[in-house]
C-alpha cells in the first residue's frame, strides 16, 4: 500500500509498503477513506519530538471502513463497519481508562519503558507519533492497524460526509477538551492563542458553551478571518500588542479563560525577544520548547483563572513566571485529548446540525501529494489551514 | 530494494517495498555539508587558534580566531537547523568577515602571504557556494503582504452563530445560579 513515511527531519515520503495485518486478536483493519495533517504532525517533521526513526508511517487523523477484524474484537466491531479512529489508542479496562482519562491509558504503549523513564509514567499509545508513545504505524495510508480496536474507535452512521465526522479523531475534541477545562462561564471572556485548526475548534467549542466574549490571537490573516466568523474578536500579534488589546477588551482585568492553541513552536520574531532567546537555546538541545505564548498566558490572565493547554510541549521549558502564576491562584490544565470522553456529544451535535467541522478544510487532496502538502501547511502558503488527503 | 528502516520495524508493522521520492533538493544538501564543514572549522578554530594564526603568519590574533570559531559554530548549527536559510546568510556574512581579517594579514613584511592568499581564495570559492545555498533555501512562507484568501463565511455553524449563542445562553439560564458558593466543589474537576 501506498503511506506517507517519516524518512528524516523535512523529509517525509510517500513510500509503497507492505499491508498491515492482524498482530494480535484485537486488532481490527480498515481501509481509510480520509485522513489529515495536524499541527501536531508538522512538530515530527521539523524533529522537534524525539524519538521519531526513519521508516515510520505519519498520521493520526483518520477513518474509514473496517475490513478485517481479529477473533477477540467481540463482536464490538464487524466488516463493513464505518469508524473514524481516536488518535489515543485505548484498552478501556485500565483505571486511567475507566476514569475517562484516555490519553494516559495505562495498557496501550507498547514501549512503555521509554515513557516511564521520560516522564515518570506511561501514557497512552499514539498512532503515527514518536516510539515514547508505541511508534504505532499511523493512518496516513490506504491501510491502518487499528490495535485494541474493540474500544478505540468511533462508530460513525452512513449518510454524513467523512470531511464532517473525520475531525472526531483528534482537533474537534481537542478544541471541546481545551475549552470544557475551563469551566466557561456566561460572564468568562476566553482568550485563544492561536487560530490553526485546534484553535478554530476551540474558539467554536468556547461559543457552544456559552462563554460571553472569545478573543483569537494570530498573525496569519486567513486564519483571524475565520476566527471571526465563528464569533471571536480578533488580534494580530505581528501589528498589535497583545496584551494592551486583552486588556482593552477585558476592562483592564483580563481573560478568565486562557487557551494555548500553539504550543512549543511559537513563531521567532525579532520584537519578541525571548523567543529569539528560546530558539537559540533550541538549537543547541538546552531547552526543548518555546514556550512564550505559556508566559503570556500567565501574565495576562485574571487572577483566578485557568490556563488550559492542548498546545504540545515535548520536554523542558525555561523562565515560565511561577511567581505570577502561583500568586495570581491559576490552574493549569493540560493533557493529549481524552477523545473518547467527548466523541458520543460532539457526534450527535454534529448530526444535530449545531456544528459542522468540515468548515476548515482548504485543502483535499491525494495522499500521493502528502509530502507537498506538508509544506504548503508548514509554510502557511496558499492560505492553507487543514489538509484533508485521500488515499 | 534494501530498506535500512526495515531493519528497526517492530515485527509485523509496515516495512518500505519502494521508496517514493523525496522533496529535498540539491540545496538542501549543500546546506547540510557547509553546515557540518562550518562546525568542524569552528572546532579547529576554538581549540586550536594558534595553529590557524601560526599558518598564516598572524600571531597574537588567536582570541579573535576563537571569537570566528564560536561564529561558524553557530551558523553551522543553525544550517543544519529548520531555519538553515538564516544560519546560511549568516555564514555568508561571515566569509565577508574572515576575508577582511585575512586581507588584514596580507602585508609585504609577512612571510605566510601565500598562504593567505590561499585562504582568501578559499574563502571566495565557500562564499560562492554559500550565497547559492541561501538564495536556493529561500523560505516559502509567503510575504506579509501577499494576497490571501479570507474565510469570512466559515462559521461551522449550520443554524447560524446568533442561534448558537441564544441556545447556550438558555441553557446558562436553566443551569441558573451560577455564583460558587463556600463549599463548592464544582471547579474540583
Ligand atoms: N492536546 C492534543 O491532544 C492535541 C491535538 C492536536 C493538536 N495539538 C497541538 O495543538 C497545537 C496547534 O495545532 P494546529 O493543528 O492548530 O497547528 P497549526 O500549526 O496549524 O497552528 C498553530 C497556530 O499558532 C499560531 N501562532 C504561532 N505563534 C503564536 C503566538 N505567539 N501567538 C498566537 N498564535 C501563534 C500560528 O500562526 C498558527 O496559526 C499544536 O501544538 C499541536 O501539536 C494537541
Ligand atoms: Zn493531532
Ligand atoms: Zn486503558
Amino acid at each position: 500500500m501506498k503511506a506517507l513515511v517519516w524518512h528524516g527531519k523535512e523529509d517525509i515520503r510517500c513510500d509503497t509498503v507492505t499491508d498491515p495485518e492482524i498482530q494480535d486478536p484485537r486488532d481490527a483493519i480498515i481501509k481509510v477513506t480520509s485522513c489529515a495533517i495536524c499541527g501536531s504532525d508538522l512538530h515530527l517533521f521539523h524533529n522537534f519530538i524525539p524519538g521519531m526513526l526513519p521508516g515510520d508511517i505519519m498520521g493520526h487523523e483518520t477513518m474509514g471502513e473496517v475490513v478485517e477484524v481479529g477473533s477477540g474484537v467481540d463482536g464490538k466491531l464487524k466488516k463493513g463497519d464505518r469508524i473514524v479512529v481516536p488518535f489515543t489508542i485505548i484498552c478501556g479496562e485500565c483505571d486511567q481508562c475507566k476514569r475517562g482519562n484516555f490519553s494516559v491509558c495505562e495498557t496501550t504503549n507498547r514501549k512503555r519503558h521509554l515513557a516511564d523513564k521520560v516522564f515518570g509514567h506511561t501514557t497512552a499509545g499514539l498512532f503515527g507519533y514518536t516510539h515514547l508513545t508505541g511508534g504505532y504505524p499511523g493512518g496516513q495510508a490506504e491501510y491502518l492497524r487499528v490495535p485494541f480496536a474493540d474500544a478505540t474507535h468511533i462508530k460513525v452512521p452512513a449518510g454524513i460526509p467523512d470531511e464532517q465526522l473525520l475531525f472526531l479523531s483528534d482537533i474537534f475534541p481537542t478544541g471541546w477538551q481545551a475549552a470544557a477545562q475551563c469551566d466557561i462561564e456566561p460572564t468568562d471572556t476566553v482568550a485563544i492563542w492561536g487560530c490553526g485548526p485546534v484553535g478554530q475548534m476551540a474558539i467554536r467549542s468556547a461559543i457552544l458553551l456559552g462563554a460571553n466574549q472569545v478573543i483569537a490571537i494570530d498573525c496569519l490573516p486567513e486564519r483571524l478571518s475565520m476566527a471571526e466568523a465563528g464569533g471571536a474578536t480578533t488580534i494580530n500579534f505581528e501589528t498589535e500588542s497583545v496584551l494592551e488589546r486583552l486588556q482593552e477588551l477585558t476592562d483592564g482585568k483580563g481573560p478568565e479563560k486562557c487557551i494555548d492553541c500553539v504550543g512549543m513552536e511559537s513563531h521567532v520574531m525579532a520584537s519578541l525577544p525571548d523567543t529569539l532567546l528560546d530558539r537559540a537555546k533550541q538549537m543547541v538541545m538546552a531547552e526543548s520548547d518555546r514556550p512564550h505564548v505559556l508566559r503570556e498566558m500567565i501574565y495576562v490572565c485574571r487572577p483566578g483563572g485557568i490556563i488550559s493547554v492542548p498546545g504540545v510541549y515535548s520536554g523542558l521549558s525555561d523562565m515560565l513566571p511561577m511567581g505570577a502564576f502561583m500568586n495570581k491562584g491559576l490552574t493549569m490544565r493540560t493533557g493529549q485529548t481524552h477523545v473518547n470522553r467527548w466523541t458520543d456529544d460532539l457526534l450527535r451535535r454534529i448530526e444535530d446540525g449545531e456544528i459542522d467541522p468540515s468548515f476548515v478544510i482548504t485543502h483535499t487532496v491525494p495522499l500521493e501529494q502528502g509530502p507537498e502538502m506538508y509544506q504548503v501547511f508548514r509554510d502557511k502558503r496558499d492560505s492553507c489551514v487543514k489538509v484533508v488527503l485521500k488515499p | 530494494m534494501f530498506h535500512f528502516s526495515n531493519i528497526i520495524r517492530t515485527k509485523g508493522d509496515p516495512k518500505i517495498v519502494e521508496g517514493g521520492p523525496s522533496l529535498k533538493q540539491p540545496a538542501d544538501q549543500l546546506a547540510r555539508a557547509l553546515g557540518w564543514f562550518s562546525i568542524g572549522l569552528g572546532v579547529v578554530e576554538l581549540f586550536a587558534p594558534r595553529r590557524v594564526t601560526h599558518t598564516l603568519g598572524m600571531e597574537g590574533r588567536e582570541t579573535l580566531v576563537r571569537a570566528f570559531g564560536v561564529r561558524e559554530i553557530m551558523a553551522g548549527i543553525m544550517s543544519l537547523s529548520v531555519e538553515k536559510n538564516a544560519g546560511l546568510w549568516a555564514r555568508v556574512g561571515g566569509d565577508g568577515l574572515d576575508a577582511a581579517a585575512l586581507l588584514s594579514g596580507l602585508t609585504s613584511d609577512n612571510p605566510k602571504k601565500g598562504n593567505i592568499a590561499l585562504a582568501l581564495l578559499m574563502v571566495g570559492g565557500i562564499a560562492v557556494l554559500d550565497y547559492r545555498a541561501a538564495q536556493d533555501t529561500k523560505p516559502r512562507r509567503p510575504p506579509r503582504d501577499a494576497r490571501r484568501k479570507l474565510y469570512p463565511n466559515r462559521s461551522g455553524f449550520p443554524k447560524g452563530i446568533e442561534s448558537v449563542r441564544t441556545a447556550a445562553r438558555q441553557i446558562a439560564a436553566h443551569a441558573g445560579q451560577n455564583e460558587v458558593k463556600q463549599g463548592d466543589e464544582r471547579r474540583v474537576p
